[in-house]
């Protein structure tokens, strides 16, 4: 129900604006920014937290005079959690909108889906939370031209959580339990298992719409094991880890970026949410001003605290202004050649610079999670 | 041995809850001769009903069953009423086709009025876990076994020895025969939907409960694997979908134990294939030869 009350405030605000911008000036005198988020659908929690991102980071950048001279225009699009959605959409912000840079979707498969569209169009795309390795570099080395990211890789991610099991939780002998059925699940295993120095004594996948993990749960628990990865989305490795601790299993639980997100505590339930580990963009515990300042502002906006999307896709905002500030026009183009030769870029989610591959050189935080609060926190440089 | 039957456990739990959703679909087909394909979709208003009772009205586990029964019922009488009865001497495949429209009036009203996004169900039942001699139980497990054997056996009752039951029968036979011996088959007909559909609604409560995430579009796949559940067992015969919804439960929860769970969904439409061409009246079915 809040959630309900709060999107449809976020579209009452956007509605605002839409407004006011098209009442007060006219159309040369704002630059359009494009974002496309999975608003509605399966994983509707990472793109609503980034839709508020975004707006809260172009209001910020609005009243502090906006960017060139000119007042940011947020042309956003809902792609219903839904890959054919998302091609569409990036076709029309990149095509008909006129807009110089996309900020979104937030999953890997959906940005994979609007690349083709967008590179023929010629218009850059920001993705705030794509961690998929081959979305900025194809499988066969080519750097797609026009996709950028704010996050790190899956392959980073996967890379981190691998050392970070046999060094600091010791452990021997992993299980993997495994979506199969996203990009993003499914390079996050590959990273893991390339890196993981112990032994992978159990490998069990399921697929998007699963409920039941029992069976799964079952038959690993007679496993000789010290560590469970869980490359998953929030939505199932709630599921998981509420099944997982109600049958008893207690060995620590390792997952990606996707557990960021309250949705994980409410399906898992705050009791079972303990010895979990994920590596995350961002941490609310950040002592940095510039980090608490968001987290101020945020939760004025939202009344509610920000998570990792919603700091990337704040980010994402900044990085694309930055670029237009350093490029002196809007224009896609302009931006584009701007984005590639970004350095030390000074973001909630860290600093960082835009490599050749048009990935963010960046660390990464692996947060400690006890009874669904964050224990500690540590950095893992790249 | 242990881990056999706790995965025997985890396989009844499952089957009962496809057990129940096949009874719907199995009464309906014994009376109108009609697939209803939005029955799944009952079973997911069902879950959001009780959803609904538990976090706005502060009911307990059992007053939302029942309310969640009841609407449900309600609701699968109203679909009856308004969808198929002005259809009942139209064309199987036109009855077949509203089923499916109704299907997607419920997913996308649903959508409408939840949103999409997947809601954590309220954990009403304290989560208690019973263990015998290393098998493990849960309370929300033995909730669901006792409810589902109460309801069957109620259903069985209601079937086997009251008026109504009789008149069920009556119509499943020969509806117009049992018209001229003066039963109203039109409220018959709605009193199966009702039975049904409470059953379902009842299912998505259990669910919800077990597995604590409802979404508008959960009831697409349980409807499907209870279809296929009341196809095994014979569809129009009741025990047949308590045995059919049981055997898929324990057949699916078998093969991610000592298989590959990336398989499990094929091997239960295998299954209904399989069912189709070697005996297409189910285990319980008698082979009858229809007339032309």
């Amino acid at each position: 129900m809040k959630k309900k009350l709060l999107l449809g405030l976020a579209a009452l605000s956007v509605f605002a604006t839409a407004c006011g911008a098209g009442g007060s000036t006219a159309d040369g005198d704002t630059i359009k920014l494009g974002a496309m988020f999975e608003k509605t659908g399966p994983v509707s929690a990472y793109g609503s937290a980034e839709s508020n991102g975004v707006k809260l980071a172009v209001k910020e950048i609005n009243e502090a005079g906006g960017v060139l001279g000119k007042q940011l225009e947020i042309v956003e699009y809902d792609t219903k959690s839904d890959n054919t959605e998302a091609t569409s959409i990036a076709t029309r912000l990149a095509t008909e909108d006129g807009v110089v840079a996309i900020v979104g979707p937030a999953t890997s498969g959906a940005v994979q889906a609007a690349t083709q569209p967008i590179t023929r169009a010629e218009v850059p795309l920001i993705t705030p939370s794509g961690t998929a390795d081959n979305l900025t570099v194809t499988e066969s080395g080519e750097v797609q031209p026009f996709v950028f990211r704010t996050s790190f890789q899956d392959s980073f991610q996967g890379v981190a959580l691998a050392n970070f099991a046999t060094e600091h939780l010791q452990s021997e002998k992993a299980v993997i339990i495994g979506d199969s059925s996203s990009d993003y699940a499914v390079g996050l295993t590959d990273a893991f298992k390339n890196t993981y120095e112990g032994e992978i004594v159990a490998e069990e996948y399921f697929t998007q719409d699963d409920t039941d993990f029992s069976a799964i749960l079952t038959k690993i628990q007679n496993q000789d094991f010290d560590v469970i990865y869980l490359p998953a989305y929030y939505e199932q490795a709630g599921l998981i880890l509420k099944q997982a601790r109600e049958m008893g299993i207690e060995q620590p639980i390792l997952g990606g970026d996707g557990f960021s997100n309250q949705a994980l505590l409410d399906l898992a339930g705050i009791e079972n949410v303990t010895d979990v580990y994920y590596s995350a963009h961002f941490s609310l515990e950040n002592e940095d001003e510039q980090v608490q300042t968001f987290i101020d502002n945020y939760t004025a906006e939202y009344d509610t605290a920000p998570d990792a999307f919603s700091a990337l896709a704040y980010d994402a905002v900044y990085l694309v202004a930055q670029a237009l500030e350093d490029g002196g026009e809007a224009t896609p183009e302009a931006v584009t050649a701007a984005l590639e030769s970004i350095t030390d870029f000074d973001g909630v989610t860290g600093t960082f610079s835009i490599d050749e591959n048009h990935n963010p050189i960046k660390s990464t935080l692996i947060i400690e999670v006890q009874e669904g609060k964050e224990a500690s926190t540590q950095e893992i440089q790249p | 041995m242990d881990t056999f039957i706790q995965q025997m456990i985890n396989g009844l739990s499952l089957g009962s809850i496809y057990a129940l959703i096949a009874l719907g679909y199995t009464m309906v087909y014994g009376i109108i001769k009609l697939i209803n394909f939005a029955h799944g979709d009952i079973y997911m208003v069902g879950a959001f009903v009780g959803y609904t009772m538990i976090n706005s009205f502060g009911m307990g586990f059992f007053p939302a069953l029942v309310t969640a029964m009841a609407l449900s019922a309600l609701l699968g009488v109203l679909i009856e009423r308004i969808a198929y009865k002005p259809l009942r001497n139209a064309t199987r495949i036109a009855v077949l086709i509203t089923a499916i429209g109704v299907s997607y009036l419920l997913q996308n009203g649903m959508l409408y009025f939840y949103g999409a996004g997947v809601r954590a169900f309220p954990q009403v039942l304290e989560n208690k876990l019973y263990s015998v001699g290393g098998i493990k139980v849960s309370q929300i497990q033995l909730m669901i076994f006792g409810t589902t054997f109460i309801l069957m056996i109620l259903l069985q009752f209601i079937v086997q020895k009251t008026k109504m039951g009789k008149a069920m029968r009556a119509v499943s036979t020969d509806a117009s025969a049992a018209q001229l011996m003066g039963i109203n088959v039109d409220n018959t007909i709605s009193f199966t939907f009702f039975l049904g559909s409470s059953l379902a609604g009842a299912a998505g409560v259990l669910v919800g409960l077990y597995y604590n995430t409802i979404d508008p579009m959960m009831g697409v796949a349980p409807g499907l694997k209870a279809f296929v559940a009341a196809v095994l067992g014979g569809i129009g015969i009741i025990p047949g979908a308590m045995i059919g919804g049981l055997t898929i439960g324990i057949i699916e929860t078998m093969v991610s134990a000592y298989g590959n769970s990336m398989i499990r969904d094929a091997v239960v439409y295998g299954i209904l294939i399989l069912i189709l061409i070697i005996r297409p009246a189910g285990i319980l079915g008698k082979h009858v030869k229809e007339k032309v």
